[in-house]
């Protein structure tokens, strides 16, 4: 049994466009299905609108899925059940948006365990340990969070969110607000609590590089569905996917000289989707069937791609 | 000779701290057609030294230089008004984000065409023509339409492509890039990055590309500037400075990035933090955080030249 799964987890926004135009329903989420296990570490990457901080939110419990369900220990998650809640907690992109600035670090992290009613001795000694634990020191605790750099903003976000021992963390864009000297420093402690902690990691993000680092499994997203998912070596070093390999393509970096041709245009409005394959509009490979029929996920070797094309394409 | 000569580019802020540093001693110089690089972090004064080429640094913000020379005419010397003729048409500038820099009040055709009309003194039609065949050429479907669009209508990526059409209008002969796609998805990157540098290459303009993000000049720029805390740490081709970094910041900035890591493997990390304008060590700004650091280190270090470039540290990892 996973310990996190979801189910076919779909999610309409329904747009009111004001009182003389259609309403309009937006497929934020469409069919999306994942198992997380024990201390592992799935990733979701994706361009903006392709509904990676939608499934966040479905997943820490902070919206409901139109359709579909997520369960914790195959129990289905209800967010008024509150020990599946403190199961799975956040950590957001902005560390600067993220702490309330008019509360001190210690009032802070004490916060979720005052929720649950712990002592305030049993408060206070908690957070110095996490506080010790993320590589604060202790006589930072009654500072506010503008003393801070964005870095060390990140470990308190990331010490909040461990104050009542949750199982999975979901941690939305953790690292990219932040230097690439710091952002280092946050992987890795990221990457220790997993060890102390036995956590496993949602970890979205839409850099390619962070992600290839940190992942076991990754699920790519377009436009609300998955498009690939696998072992994070079958996604990097034989993608099947064409947006998956534009993706990779796309990312600088310094073992990729960056030779061939950008993907042409835009991702299209999530409002209205191209019928058929989401991905036909950009992709050189697309023909008459991406046009018209919507590709499902099919399993191929060690992997889940959703393209018509796929076997033509790997040969 | 040089396109632009920088010498002893300062920026300073006064403060009730003091004065406070934001460039300190930059030095600059870019061939016709160069693509220079320039790294950084946040605080690193990339920007800051920037907008004081472009005059662009606001009181209480001082701006001095030894030498700040564009095509031989001196900067320092020039007049607000002769600076401004400048500035937009042979100096022209692309920011960081696309949807805060243009004005959400008027078209794209007509923020555009202000350029031309100010510059150039193109009339009214002329202009029109003209907006619509830069919008062509920075791969703007339909440009006709998109002319009378306003900003909040269009993406984030057409949005930049619209500062680019702006920026070239000119025909500019030095074109400065501050972070032009750090706010933009992956595959849009991509794409506005390949149409700078065809840009780039068709109309032989210098290029300084500003960016965070060594693996972005590790295949564009000829050579790199890395900087730290307002100084430049090293200089050199962006090739040899890849392979063998001369100074330990740059090394240890290279093998902080995840690609360069082993997976599984710990990413070797800086300790500490970039120091801030208020509090910049006296010696070495770079020695708190630095593993090699020794007893001279608490003397700042000069620049030092090397076979190619030059490098501000005692112990240069290279000769």
């Amino acid at each position: 049994m996973s310990l996190l799964a979801a189910i076919d987890v779909s999610k309409v926004y329904r747009l009111n466009r004001g009182i003389f135009r259609r309403r309009l329903d937006l497929h934020a989420l469409d069919r999306v299905s994942f198992t997380l296990e024990t201390q592992r570490t799935l990733a979701v990457v994706g361009e903006s609108g392709c509904g990676k901080s939608t499934l966040a939110r479905i997943l820490a419990m902070l919206d409901q899925p139109s359709n579909g369900v997520v369960t914790i220990d195959g129990k289905s998650a209800s967010p008024t059940d509150l020990k599946a809640r403190r199961s799975v907690q956040m950590v957001f992109q902005d560390p600067y948006g993220s702490l309330n600035p008019r509360k001190s670090v210690m009032s802070i992290l004490e916060e979720p365990l005052l929720i649950a009613g712990i002592s305030r001795d049993e408060r206070r000694s908690a957070a110095l340990a996490m506080m010790a634990r993320v590589g604060l020191r202790h006589d930072q605790a009654a500072r506010y969070p503008h003393m801070f750099s964005g870095g060390q903003r990140q470990r308190i976000a990331i010490a909040r969110a461990l104050m009542l021992h949750p199982r999975i963390i979901i941690a939305d864009e953790p690292v990219s607000a932040l230097d690439v000297s710091v952002r280092a420093q946050v992987l890795n402690l990221l990457a220790d609590l997993q060890m102390e902690f036995g956590l496993s990691y949602v970890f979205i993000s839409h850099d390619l590089s962070v992600v290839r680092y940190v992942a076991d499994e990754v699920l790519v997203m377009y436009l609300g569905r998955i498009v690939e998912q696998g072992t994070r070596d079958a996604i990097f070093l034989t993608p099947r996917h064409p947006y998956t390999r534009a993706l990779l393509a796309a990312t600088p970096g310094i073992r990729n000289p960056g030779a061939e041709a950008p993907t042409p245009g835009e991702p299209p409005s999530p409002i209205h989707p191209p019928p058929g394959c989401a991905f036909h509009t950009r992709c050189q490979h697309a023909t008459i069937i991406c046009r018209e029929a919507m590709p499902l996920l099919r399993r191929v070797d060690g992997r889940e791609v959703a393209c018509h094309r796929m076997e033509e394409l790997s040969r | 000779m040089s396109l632009l000569e920088v010498r002893n580019l300062n920026v300073t802020f006064a403060s009730s701290h003091g004065t406070l540093h934001a460039v300190d001693g930059l030095d600059l110089d870019i061939a016709p057609g160069e693509v220079l690089g320039i790294v950084g972090e946040s605080g690193s004064g990339k920007s800051a030294a920037m907008l004081a080429l472009l005059g662009l640094i606001p009181p209480p913000g001082h701006v001095t230089a030894d030498v700040l020379r564009f095509d031989g005419l001196d900067l320092l010397q020039m007049r607000p008004r002769g600076r401004r003729r400048l500035i937009g048409r042979d100096i022209a500038m692309i920011f960081q984000e696309p949807m805060t820099s243009l004005n959400p009040c008027f078209t794209i055709g007509w923020q555009i065409g202000e350029t031309l009309g100010v510059h150039l003194g193109l009339r009214r039609a002329a202009r029109r023509e003209r907006t619509i065949e830069l919008l062509r050429q920075v791969g703007i479907p339909a440009p006709e339409e998109r002319f009378s669009a306003y900003p909040h209508l269009l993406s984030g990526g057409m949005n930049q492509r619209a500062m680019i059409a702006m920026a070239i209008a000119c025909n500019p002969r030095l074109l400065i890039a501050d972070e032009p796609t750090t706010a933009l998805d992956v595959t849009i990157q991509k794409q506005i990055m390949t149409l700078l540098f065809q840009l780039q290459r068709e109309r032989g303009m210098a290029l300084i590309l500003i960016t965070h993000d060594m693996a972005v000049v590790s295949d564009t720029a000829e050579r790199v500037n890395v900087m730290y805390a307002g100084q430049v740490m090293e200089q050199r081709m962006t090739q040899t400075l890849l392979a063998k970094p001369a100074h330990p910041y740059t090394a240890a900035l290279l093998d902080a990035l995840p690609e360069r890591a082993a997976a599984d493997r710990r990413l070797a990390t800086i300790p500490g933090v970039v120091p801030g304008v208020d509090d910049r060590p006296t010696g070495c700004l770079f020695a708190p955080r630095c593993r090699f650091a020794f007893e001279r280190c608490a003397v700042r270090p000069a620049l030092h030249h090397l076979s190619e470039g030059v490098v501000r540290c005692h112990a240069p990892l290279v000769q």
